[in-house]
């Protein structure tokens, strides 16, 4: 038996991880796509924050560990796939045959339709080696711009702080991660960072960016232009889909997976931001570009490579983001249904705020700022459609007893 | 793992001995707000509840960690501080609730039975946080209630 898995990112190792276990035997081959120890994105704020080396971003350390357990690292990226001959191309024309594959190539980072974003001084920060070039950019006293404050963005502009740069954040919406955080919440974290000395700019689109001289000229829509030493570009990420052009597999934004992460090909899945699959707080198909996301799908996808079946209950929408200090979290539906019902608490001096929205006696979707205790408890709630009972009133009037609510509930002391 | 915490809350009088026990053993200091184990006292029904890890197996916190700054050491999901970068992406990830960032040291943190001799269970006046065999009925009873999250993969097999 051969498990080929395309991609070395979290939702990749967590699966060779998963197959060594369940078999001892299987022949385990991981194709890592940028030819580095394996690692996780989730870690580059903090390599670049300078809290961590290199080596701390890693999944595994030693990196002997894939050896160890006879998983087989293969540097190289995938060209094409044959699902009828089950064989996979790399780029540089070898061909490897599997039994069953795992599609985890995760996804990228990509450029808006804006001029002059392909300079020397323009760089994304997605891959570890995005973090180096910024690293040596991004130096004490640098004019720095972030294209985007989305969850990307929120969590860099951290680390561009730490390295002393001179930052000023530019994003198309009316406030910071518009898609995580509502008008109060993105509103409070746009301050907070003022506040902190970064300069926001909502509603402002970058229009182009010239180089010349050693620095950036980036037009901005309000008719201003500013210089920089440095443009970050966090303005969103696609999934890494094309090696499977031409094998007919049902696709969308992502490849599509059912809830045992089975393509539409026999003997070929598909985990983390490459898949697209039910999302619990919509129930339609959706890539939702999250850690815990490729990490769970991975594990469920290969229970069942190595024959166990194992079903996934929908994919939470969920985040957490720590800005200068301030810690925002998102769960679920939060921002609601016309047809539910909400609870909003708001302390503007403390810097705290809490969303709650309810549907048919349940909560489906949160959103915290400066709350950290138990935070969890939002997701147990949430994902166990817990039925609220005389608690909902209680979250009505006071969301911030969320905890509480969970604990008594869960313990069946109510 | 075969011993646990086993929380008879029937036997909680709140005196809440456990948390300065917990926050004495883990940071050297009596501070409740860092203690890995908390009492909830819903005073309406004049009831106590302590509140803990349960070391689940799903260890929705080990499997989410992007850096593996938390193992699995026979049943005991433990963090190392000096691996655990602070991302917080295991205190969403956790459906219990049961891993919490502290902003003090920049870290997150969890219960981990004090390597095998929970003070909380030591400082219990009243036998209602037991360090005992996996066995207990009550202990199922507590694995049952998280099992009502169906967050977890189902295996059918």
């Amino acid at each position: 038996m051969h498990h080929l898995i395309i991609g070395a990112g979290p939702a990749g190792v967590r699966a060779a991880e998963t197959l060594r276990k369940l078999d001892g035997q299987a022949k385990i081959t991981l194709i890592d796509g940028e030819g580095e120890a394996p690692y996780s994105r989730m870690a580059i704020p903090y390599y670049l924050s300078g809290k961590i080396d290199e080596q701390g971003t890693w999944l595994h350390r030693p990196v002997d560990f894939y050896a160890e357990n006879a998983i087989d690292l293969v540097p190289g990226r995938v060209a094409s796939v044959d699902a009828g001959a089950k064989t996979v191309t790399l780029e540089d024309g070898r061909s490897l045959a599997y039994d069953k594959l795992l599609l985890a190539s995760g996804a990228r980072a990509v450029n808006p339709p804006v001029e002059g974003l392909d300079g020397d001084l323009v760089h994304h920060c997605w891959t570890i080696d995005d973090a180096r070039r910024i690293a040596q950019l991004a130096h004490e006293g640098a004019r720095v711009v972030l294209m985007g404050a989305g969850f990307i963005g929120s969590i860099i502009l951290e680390s561009l702080v730490a390295r002393g740069a001179d930052l000023t954040v530019v994003e198309i919406e009316d406030r910071m991660v518009p898609r995580m955080l509502d008008e109060t919440a993105g509103s409070m974290l746009k301050r907070w960072c003022e506040k902190k000395g970064v300069k926001v700019l909502t509603s402002t689109r970058i229009g182009g960016v010239y180089e010349g001289g050693g620095e950036l000229n980036i037009a901005l829509s309000t008719g201003e232009a500013i210089k920089a030493d440095l443009l970050v570009v966090a303005a969103g990420v696609t999934p890494n889909i094309e090696c499977m052009h031409g094998t007919g597999v049902e696709s969308r934004s992502g490849v599509v997976v059912n809830s045992r992460m089975e393509t539409s090909l026999p003997d070929v899945w598909a985990a983390g931001d490459c898949a697209e699959g039910c999302d619990f707080s919509t129930g339609d198909l959706s890539t939702l570009a999250i850690q815990p996301v490729a990490v769970e799908q991975a594990r469920v996808a290969a229970q069942n490579m190595a024959g166990i079946a194992t079903e996934y209950h929908c994919a939470l929408p969920m985040n957490v983001l720590e800005t200068l200090g301030l810690i925002t979290t998102s769960f679920g539906k939060h921002d609601g249904l016309q047809t539910g019902e909400r609870a909003t608490a708001l302390d503007e001096e403390q810097w705290r705020y809490i969303r709650l929205e309810f549907h048919d006696g349940k909560l489906i979707g949160a959103q915290t700022a400066g709350h950290v205790n138990m935070i969890g408890c939002l997701r147990g709630l949430i994902q166990g459609r817990m039925p609220l009972g005389p608690w909902k009133d209680i979250l009505l009037r006071e969301p911030h007893r969320v905890a509480e609510a969970y604990v008594d509930l869960s313990r069946g002391v109510s | 793992m075969d011993k646990a915490l086993v929380i008879d809350v029937g036997k909680c009088t709140g005196c809440r001995q456990c948390e300065l026990a917990c926050s004495y053993e883990h940071t050297g200091t009596f501070n409740p707000a860092r203690s890995r184990i908390a009492v909830f006292d819903f005073h309406e029904k004049g009831r106590f509840v302590p509140y803990t890890c349960t070391q689940c197996d799903q260890a929705w916190c080990q499997q989410v960690c992007p850096v593996g700054a938390i193992t699995n050491e026979d049943g005991v999901k433990v963090v190392d501080a000096a691996t655990c970068v602070g991302c917080k992406v295991c205190t969403i990830a956790c459906p219990f609730g049961t891993v919490n960032y502290e902003p003090a040291t920049g870290k997150v943190i969890k219960c981990d039975l004090c390597g095998g001799e929970p003070a909380c269970a030591a400082a219990c006046p009243t036998e209602a946080i037991v360090f005992t065999d996996v066995s207990v009925q009550g202990f199922e009873k507590m694995r049952a209630w998280a099992e009502k999250t169906d967050t977890a993969p189902q295996a059918n097999a």
